[in-house]
């Protein structure tokens, strides 16, 4: 993180305090279906699906192709309506305009103005909002500083995306939606939007972010929410996500056989792959105890916790 | 947040409004301006006709019609119709392709001021073009005319451009962008040969002037050359009425299926 960035930090503790304290959601789904066309031939978006963002967090809304990510945050928006349910941001109707000046939005936008400066973009999005952050400080969140006069399709891949995250922080908003921040970015571009992102949350900003990369949720979110098929699947912090998933992978050597290792307590699975066996347990550490008191020619031990990959894809498998 | 922006009182609503209207013409313009594919073209084409076809005609008189001026009063309408038809219909129908309105309407830009933006911009470039178009006449072409007569090209002009504005606006929200310029040239470049933009109606077969009153074009240029007292014998009430039912019918449509989208979406 550059100093500057820290520096921009610490200049804002006013901004902290309050909000932190404060645990009504300032934006919630309740309810909501979206069905797109009609009842008969259309599609089913969401359903049911309900999901509360609290002040200063960062959610992100993970899911496969065609969960509802990208709905969920157009009802959010207000830039759709929901078939049934209803949709508040701080306490109102998105749709309404004075709602809208306290929300900043990144979206999955494929081109935009290319004949335009990144200081002009940024110059009229400001224009938009009635406390606008000053331009100086958006250059040096988005770590545009140096391209801002470069016209925006002259940029690269990573940098228009860094001036749509600009965009999104230009009316100094309070909840901002991140829509695929990443996409399309390579690994050290993304860790930077990372940093970025971070950087929102510690100025008290709430953040709802949707994503495909697991890791990019694992790293930056508070909460998780994972929904499939319009339905929120499971939600909690990255942990206990992981832990959801039937726990933590023991691989060794071991004459134990399957039928023993299987009646041991809290083992979910066993697996054996050539002369190694995979246990996984909720409980490992007992299961280890109880491994290592039973055979004494166990070797080759190794305990991990699944990545969040496979956890997401157990969760979202059916 | 920095010190600065605290201090700093925000403007009220209505001036915070204007300067949205203000930023949002400047920038679309701006962006038409370095669009080399759209400025180079909408200028262009009309002034180049002109040259060739108008100047051509410097000394031709049809009874007390002078042909050059007669033209003008043509390619005039030809390049305000092409900069509303092109301006809007292209430039609005990639914005709503690459999502780039939708972002803007997350944001609390009134889409008004949008509108606004885009129609005023395609007015400029009308203006311009008319200017350009004068300028060549007057110096060249031995084009007379009084400043009351140019005050009232520009007027036309003006009027002209949110009429095809409309137009371009409706073309935009049914066309798919990649489609729309070949579309826009498909109704753009026969509408004005048919109205006789090209090439004065008198010279074209019978049964082709029949097919003039039908277009809007038609209207648009009848009305422009009765500030020469050059106009057919139509009445000018006519002429206005068609146009601005032409503009109603295409706006209501543009609603229409607008509303139809939404309820979609």
């Amino acid at each position: 993180m550059p100093l500057t960035a820290i520096a921009y930090e610490t200049a804002s503790p006013s901004n902290n305090g309050p909000r932190i304290a404060s645990k009504q959601p300032i934006a919630t789904l309740t309810g909501v279906t979206k069905r797109y066309g009609t009842a008969l031939a259309g599609s089913l978006a969401l359903d049911g699906l309900n999901l509360a963002l609290h002040p200063g967090e960062i959610v992100a809304l993970l899911g496969p192709n065609g969960a509802g990510k990208s709905t969920a945050i157009k009802l959010l928006l207000g830039l759709i309506a929901p078939t049934s349910g209803t949709t508040r941001v701080f306490g109102s109707d998105p749709r309404e305009a004075a709602t809208r000046t306290r929300v900043g939005a990144m979206l999955q936008v494929s081109r935009i103005t290319e004949m335009l400066k990144v200081r002009e973009h940024l110059d009229l999005f400001r224009s938009y909002y009635p406390r606008p952050l000053p331009i100086p400080d958006i250059l040096r969140i988005a770590q545009l500083q140096g391209i801002e006069d470069r016209l925006f399709g002259r940029l690269s891949g990573g940098q228009k995306q860094r001036v749509l995250f600009a965009l999104a922080l230009c009316g100094n908003p309070d909840l901002i939606f991140l829509d695929e921040p990443t996409v399309g970015m390579d690994i050290e571009a993304r860790r930077g939007l990372w940093t970025e992102i971070r950087l929102l949350a510690a100025m008290g900003k709430t953040v709802l972010l949707t994503t495909h990369y697991l890791e990019e949720a694992d790293a930056l979110a508070d909460r998780i929410i994972v929904i499939n098929k319009g339905r929120v699947i499971c939600e909690g912090t990255p942990a206990e996500i992981k832990r959801n998933s039937g726990g933590r992978r023991i691989r060794r050597i071991t004459s134990l056989s399957v039928a023993v290792l299987q009646s041991l307590t809290s083992v979910t699975n066993v697996e054996q792959n050539g002369e190694a066996t995979t246990v996984t347990a909720t409980h490992a550490e007992n299961v280890v105890r109880e491994m290592l008191r039973r055979d004494e020619t166990l070797s080759g031990l190794e305990i991990a916790s699944p990545a969040l990959e496979d956890a997401f894809l157990a969760l979202t498998k059916n | 947040m920095s010190t600065s922006t605290i201090a700093l009182p925000a403007p009220t609503n209505s001036a915070r409004t204007a300067r949205i209207y203000g930023k949002e013409a400047k920038y679309e313009f701006v962006k038409l301006l370095r669009t080399r594919t759209f400025s180079l073209a909408t200028i262009g084409f009309p002034v180049m006709f002109y040259i060739i076809f108008g100047l051509a005609n410097r000394h031709a008189f049809d009874g007390s019609v002078h042909m050059a001026k007669y033209m003008l009063a043509g390619y005039a309408c030809f390049g305000l119709i092409g900069a509303a038809l092109f301006g809007i219909g292209v430039g609005l129908s990639s914005d709503l392709a690459a999502g780039w309105l939708e972002l803007k309407r997350a944001s609390p830009m009134p889409v008004a001021a949008y509108l606004f933006a885009k129609c005023a911009s395609a007015a400029a470039f009308g203006l311009i073009i008319v200017s350009i178009l004068t300028t060549i006449g007057i110096s060249f072409g031995d084009v007379h005319l009084t400043l009351t007569e140019i005050a009232k090209m520009l007027g036309v002009t003006l009027a002209g451009s949110i009429s095809f504005a409309s137009m371009g606006l409706l073309i935009a929200l049914l066309v798919p962008a990649n489609a729309a310029p070949g579309i826009i040239n498909l109704i753009y470049l026969p509408m004005s040969f048919l109205s006789g933009l090209w090439v004065p109606i008198k010279f074209m077969p019978h049964w082709l002037q029949g097919i003039a009153p039908l277009l809007p074009t038609y209207h648009l240029s009848q009305i422009m050359l009765s500030v020469f007292h050059y106009n057919d014998t139509m009445s000018l009430t006519t002429h206005w009425n068609a146009l601005i039912g032409f503009t109603l019918l295409m706006l209501g449509f543009s609603r229409l299926i607008f509303h139809r989208k939404e309820q979609n979406a």
